[in-house]
């Protein structure tokens, strides 16, 4: 290593691109986004200085709660799905079978692809008349139902595939965090007579806990950026409004209705909430767990 | 061959098998449902038909497949008449009948998805090349020098990673409209050049390598840029293969910025072009699903020729799109 007295002033010329464009694209946006937020500006005309006036009106508006409330459903409803399924599918594969490698490729394909294109397969299979899923249900003599066009169905609909596409990066996660707890544990409960639901109870959900509290928290901040399956699958916010979330909501404010001012307003209180969760994950679970 | 020891084995088995499934089946139905004419995609019978007409062996046929194939058969005979007549006396009433290939054939026409492949290429090969030296230079500097304000701008840069894209995304905009790069590759691939993760991450396997590798070659006279380039590069293939799939796989499938800043269809990148083939092909499930596979392919065999580093750069990113 050079000495420790020796001063590279070279070394801002290394990073010098990578700072620059850090700063201006990704620092300098959240100072200007609260910056903006005060003003009232369609981008074209000239910014109109409101003082809190955004922040009043999207704390009165009812369809920013409801795209709060949705975001939160879709978290709430994703979560137990999500880590459920990938936790028995980790279990399963942690087991000393064959074909393991075979079986973790089919699990992660889902999670390579393009969420643009699944949404139009899930589009297809959910259809009313022609869909997949439908037809499914007939053979169980299950009515069929309208689903993404229906405001009971809709955000379920869409949760259960984005369930589907992100099991796989779950999975690797949680078989990382059971290879990690050390096998000695099962032996000596298993000599001691412990059952395997009591192996489970006692060994691998507490030591695993670090590890579902990550998937938790990742989970939840995916959840507030949750946009593109939304886009496409439920075009204007669905039916009733019932799938309409945060993401979606700043981007027909910014880029459909042009109240930038508003949006930005929006994008400000979104930025808080993901950064608190993400804080919160960095901060007190991430060095708990080992993933990689 | 899947060789079973422990007969506990045989139900884990099953279950994933049945999960397999699952995670499969909607690309099986994607691709078949690709080759499959409009008769047999829009039929509101209660019955499964996976297999395209084309291709489906006879025993597998119920009455009602058997009559829409005997039906196609008469379109084909029907045209096969009218083929045999000259030019201006044949029947414009029968058309063609389907082709194994005319989803695809459609879906190419109606939108000029060579053109947002070329870009989606383009755009994506350029931010992976660019932002990877750009990050290797910076991992460089963190990993071998000693500068003022070291340990604060490392901080700092670790802070950014932690910052939601989403809420970027309109000061961004605002940002280079100001500038007049929206409606230009630059707003798709300037403002990604800089990755705090990829500079991490190369810091973390630079700072691996021996300590006296650095000095050995400084000694040697070898000046600080050719350490970088004909030591350093050399030896970092391993992490910028997992850098660079990762990356190329976030720019192919990213969507809501190339959305936002870009509505000329020169610029249109694979997944806003087939956001808006979309909602212009309304109920045509077979060009969609065309469209959906030639958009996942390149994806499908890019992960089955590098999947170990594919399923590393996921895991260790802990980044979900």
């Amino acid at each position: 290593m050079a000495n420790i007295r020796n001063k590279d002033w070279a070394a801002y010329l290394y990073l010098m691109p990578v700072v620059t464009i850090l700063l201006i694209f990704h620092v300098m946006p959240i100072f200007y986004s609260l910056a903006v937020s005060f003003y009232e500006w369609d981008l074209i005309g000239q910014p109109e200085f409101i003082g809190a006036g955004n922040y009043m009106r999207l704390f009165d508006d009812p369809m920013f709660y409801k795209s709060l409330w949705n975001t939160l459903y879709y978290a709430i409803l994703s979560l137990p799905l999500s880590i459920i399924s990938s936790l028995v599918i980790a279990l399963l594969l942690n087991n000393p079978i064959s074909a393991m490698g075979l079986y973790r490729t089919i699990y992660f394909i889902p999670v390579i692809t393009s969420i643009n294109a699944v949404a139009i397969v899930w589009n297809f299979i959910y259809h009313p008349d022609f869909g997949l899923l439908n037809k499914i249900l007939a053979i169980f003599s299950i009515d069929p139902q309208t689903w993404l066009q229906d405001p009971f169905w809709a955000m379920p609909c869409i949760i259960f595939m984005s369930v589907w596409k992100g099991l796989g990066y779950n999975v690797i996660i949680f078989l990382a965090g059971l290879q990690n707890i050390p096998k000695h544990l099962y032996e000596a409960a298993r000599i001691d007579g412990a059952s395997r639901w009591q192996q489970f109870r006692h060994i691998t959900w507490p030591l695993l806990s670090p590890t579902t509290f990550f998937i938790f928290t990742i989970t939840t901040i995916g959840s507030f950026q949750v946009f593109s399956q939304v886009y496409m699958m439920t075009p204007r916010g669905g039916p009733l409004k019932s799938t309409m979330v945060v993401v979606y909501y700043l981007y027909r404010k910014a880029f459909e209705q042009f109240e930038f001012g508003y949006a930005l307003s929006m994008a400000f209180v979104l930025f808080v909430i993901i950064f608190a969760c993400t804080l919160f994950n960095k901060l007190y679970l991430e060095k708990k767990v080992h993933y990689s | 061959m899947i060789k079973v020891k422990n007969p506990a084995h045989i139900a884990i088995h099953t279950l994933l098998i049945i999960g397999s499934i699952f995670m499969l089946f909607p690309f099986v139905w994607m691709i078949t449902t690709s080759f499959k004419g409009d008769d047999e995609i829009l039929n509101t019978s209660k019955s499964i038909v996976l297999l395209p007409d084309l291709v489906r062996p006879g025993f597998l046929n119920n009455e009602e497949d058997q009559s829409r194939i005997d039906r196609r058969t008469e379109r084909e005979r029907l045209w096969a008449l009218e083929q045999e007549k000259p030019t201006g006396e044949r029947d414009k009433k029968i058309r063609e009948p389907f082709k194994w290939y005319d989803n695809y054939l459609y879906a190419w026409r109606a939108q000029p998805f060579y053109r947002f492949f070329l870009n989606t290429l383009f755009v994506t090969i350029t931010v992976t090349a660019v932002s990877l030296f750009f990050a290797s230079l910076a991992a460089y500097a963190f990993a071998f020098f000693n500068f003022p304000l070291k340990d604060t701008l490392f901080m700092l840069m670790l802070g950014t990673m932690m910052l939601p894209q989403q809420a970027l995304l309109i000061p961004n905009y605002i940002f280079l409209s100001k500038l007049g790069w929206i409606n230009t590759y630059m707003s798709l691939i300037v403002p990604w050049l800089a990755s705090a993760y990829s500079v991490f991450f190369l810091r973390q396997f630079f700072k691996q390598l021996p300590k006296d590798l650095y000095e050995a070659a400084t000694i040697d006279g070898c000046s600080r840029f050719q350490f970088y380039y004909k030591i350093l590069l050399p030896l970092s293939k391993p992490p910028m293969v997992t850098l660079g799939i990762f990356s190329f796989l976030a720019n192919w499938n990213s969507f809501i910025w190339p959305l936002i800043v870009t509505n000329d269809t020169n610029l249109r990148v694979i997944q806003v072009g087939l956001s808006y083939f979309s909602s212009e092909a309304g109920t045509r499930w077979g060009p969609l699903m065309a469209a959906s596979t030639m958009t996942i392919l390149p994806l499908v065999i890019m992960y089955f020729l590098a999947q170990k580093q594919f399923v590393e750069s996921q895991a260790t990113t802990g980044m979900k799109e």
